[in-house]
């Protein structure tokens, strides 16, 4: 009895000082897609994340109450795999501890991740999943930081309708959920914009070749394209479409056309227009945090890269988190989850305010993405913010029947 | 109708170039029966020299299929010797499972070095036009270059002697070595040839479309619907597979939706096992013994 008592007491003499490391560290849990089909915009992602958790512990970590925390991060690579996110974020909670989860990217991979925090009740902060549906399922823990997929191609149907209302539109988009559900809610946004829809048809993502695709589009009689999925096929597209000059007068892709390597498609690049969640350029007052210029000079400065919208939104889900924990004055994660229904702010990536009904809860409902187009300004290809007009910083270039 | 020919025509074109591509797997696997898996992987090593000889280099795409011809062939005599020598003779899974390995630390090591971003070489090729339509100058290049290379293979094989040496080998082995062909080398040969023209058709094909370095996959599948439609160890049947595949897709793609296309391409493989297991351009195999072996449901 008495060799297990002392068994016990140094047992408790070596658990102190990790008990103690642990109270001032909050452990925040996620998946990075650093293989496999998504790594690019996950990688950028995930960048805006560890730049904000560098930032905050160099200013002393996050202040709950009377205490300051450092931010830990817990990161594996999901292979951009919808299997290992479910493996990797039960290990996240049951083995690493994690307090707080950021969700891996895309739509797929988020719906999969959502499934585990719900089930284990952790809070996760989602900066890449913007199909609404997963937050239509009773969930109390997600809050989504992007507009949701319902929105991202609003502002190119309003800007198409003000170059030509009765515009021949072709859907052509990949057989993914983001990508289905951004499509069909476009889809009855062009009706009500009084468009035709001549072609409206999805594609395997996996799809190399276009070629039979694009022939359809010129047979089609379309005039605008609205579609694509991510990175490899939209850039696949952008670039078939120009070869086989499909004679379009107005072409917008999504996400790939969002990403800095998209203007390696040189001439085919020219004219694109990308629904995006930021740019550079936007110019909202931030109540916290940084301005924009100030989080894409610092962006550039850390990681000799230009920022994206992908780099923003993960940033934002950490200054979120934290602006949350602060006003919750705790870590507990149902007190977070209340400040964060509570949540009405503006940071340098727009405003951020989250559904609280049963029905949509987490659902991001203040955010607006503006629609970039590819234009040449200094003999350089880059993107400028073409609508809405109130935050444009270039004209829109339309028709674009020469260039495609 | 214009756009059907079109899309007919633009498939023939592109399916060409899928052939080259399966022309490499088939050599291998007809005259070694070896499953190389490393040919998706070695397809974007093709397309990664191009990018790299043109951006680093200079060098005109075109003029960087010689370089990329040798080191492919090259690359593939030493990949023969770390992965398949030991493998040969063995069960056909012993093979698979050595390439697959060194599939792996190949995509591990180009993950590491390139990440998944896209790359892409613009070719500017003025292209030919037919009214709305428009055939690339890449595509039209791009399939005469593939005609020229399967014709340069078929002289090789049929008019040299080194090229008979490599179809004796692949007809028998045991018969090619008591007439006393160095089997060894011939296969390290057939190996290295078989590499270089996946490597080709990677350069061919990143100068029609953007690439990453996990594209390999898609092309390594079509290479096994084209091998399979052209017959086990065929290189002039996965030509014409290739060109029966591209004209499938091309005819298909207008009169169905086409997340379709691939549904119907594979029927199309499941049926073509059934009803003609060696493969429907069987009879101009490197061997027709192999057609009746897999006939027999031995392979």
């Amino acid at each position: 009895m008495k060799r297990l008592c002392w068994l016990v007491a140094a047992a408790t003499i070596g658990a102190t000082p990790a008990f103690a490391a642990d109270q001032d560290t909050i452990t925040i849990g996620m998946t990075e897609s650093q293989t496999g089909a998504l790594n690019v915009d996950s990688l950028a992602q995930q960048r805006g994340a560890e730049m904000w958790r560098d930032e905050v512990n160099a200013a002393g970590g996050i202040k709950a109450g009377d205490k300051h925390y450092k931010v830990r991060f817990v990161t594996y690579d999901d292979q951009s795999q919808g299997g290992r996110v479910q493996q990797l974020y039960t290990r996240l909670i049951v083995q690493d501890k994690a307090q707080f989860l950021f969700s891996p990217y895309s739509s797929g991979l988020v719906a999969t991740a959502a499934v585990i925090s719900e089930q284990y009740g952790k809070l996760m902060i989602i900066t890449g999943g913007a199909e609404p549906r997963t937050y239509e399922l009773g969930n109390k823990h997600l809050f989504q930081v992007i507009t949701s997929a319902d929105h991202y191609l609003s502002g190119a149907i309003e800007a198409l309708a003000t170059k030509n209302p009765h515009a021949r539109v072709a859907l052509v988009y990949s057989d993914d959920p983001f990508s289905k559900a951004v499509l069909s809610a476009a889809r009855d946004q062009a009706r009500k914009a009084g468009f035709e829809i001549v072609l409206d048809e999805s594609y395997a993502p996996s799809t190399t070749d276009f070629g039979p695709i694009v022939n359809k589009i010129i047979s089609s009689n379309a005039e605008a394209f609205l579609g694509g999925g991510h990175y490899p096929d939209g850039a696949t597209l952008a670039r078939q479409m120009y070869d086989q000059k499909a004679n379009l007068k107005w072409a917008t892709i999504l996400v790939a056309a969002g990403d800095e390597k998209f203007a390696d498609l040189k001439e085919a690049a020219f004219g694109i227009s990308v629904p995006s969640q930021w740019e550079t350029q936007v110019t909202y007052k931030p109540q916290f945090g940084p301005t924009a210029p100030e989080f894409a000079q610092a962006f550039q400065a850390k990681f000799k890269a230009e920022a994206d919208y992908h780099a923003a939104s993960g940033y934002t889900g950490g200054a979120i988190l934290q602006h949350a924990i602060e006003q919750a004055g705790s870590i507990d994660s149902e007190k977070v989850t209340a400040a964060l229904n509570a949540t009405d702010v503006t940071t340098f990536f727009g405003p951020v305010k989250f559904a609280t009904d049963a029905k949509h809860h987490g659902l991001q409902v203040a955010h607006q993405m503006v629609l970039a187009q590819w234009q040449r300004k200094n003999g350089k290809l880059g993107r400028e913010v073409i609508w809405p007009t109130v935050a444009k910083t270039a004209d829109i270039i339309y028709p674009l029947n020469q260039l495609h | 109708m214009l756009g059907i020919l079109a899309s007919i025509l633009d498939g023939i074109l592109v399916g060409s170039v899928y052939g080259l591509a399966a022309m490499g797997l088939t050599l291998i696997w007809g005259v070694m029966d070896v499953v190389n898996l490393t040919h998706g992987t070695v397809i974007v090593a093709g397309m990664f020299a191009l990018y790299l000889l043109t951006t680093a280099l200079n060098v005109p795409p075109y003029l960087a299929l010689p370089p990329v011809l040798v080191g492919g062939f090259l690359f593939g005599v030493l990949l023969y010797w770390i992965a398949v020598h030991r493998m040969i003779g063995r069960p056909p899974l012993m093979s698979l499972l050595s390439t697959f390995a060194v599939n792996l630390v190949l995509i591990g090591a180009g993950t590491g070095l390139w990440g998944t971003v896209l790359f892409n070489v613009a070719v500017s090729l003025p292209g030919v036009s037919v009214e709305r339509y428009t055939f690339p100058g890449t595509h039209i290049i791009a399939a005469v270059l593939t005609a020229a290379i399967a014709g340069c293979l078929y002289v090789f094989l049929h008019r040299t002697r080194l090229g008979k040496a490599v179809r004796a080998v692949a007809n028998n082995r045991e018969a090619a070595e008591l007439v006393g062909i160095p089997t060894t080398r011939v296969l390290s040969l057939a190996f290295g040839l078989g590499v270089a023209l996946a490597g080709v058709s990677g350069l061919l094909i990143a100068t029609l479309f953007p690439f990453t370095v996990l594209s390999g996959d898609g092309y390594q599948l079509k290479s096994f619907v084209v091998t399979v439609l052209g017959g086990l160890g065929n290189p002039t049947g996965a030509l014409l597979g290739g060109i029966a595949l591209g004209l499938v897709e091309g005819l298909v793609t207008p009169f169905v939706p086409v997340s379709w296309t691939l549904v119907i391409e594979f029927m199309l493989f499941v049926a073509v096992l059934i009803v003609f297991p060696g493969g429907v351009f069987a009879a101009a195999g490197l061997t027709r013994r192999r057609a009746r072996v897999v006939r027999r449901g031995a392979l």
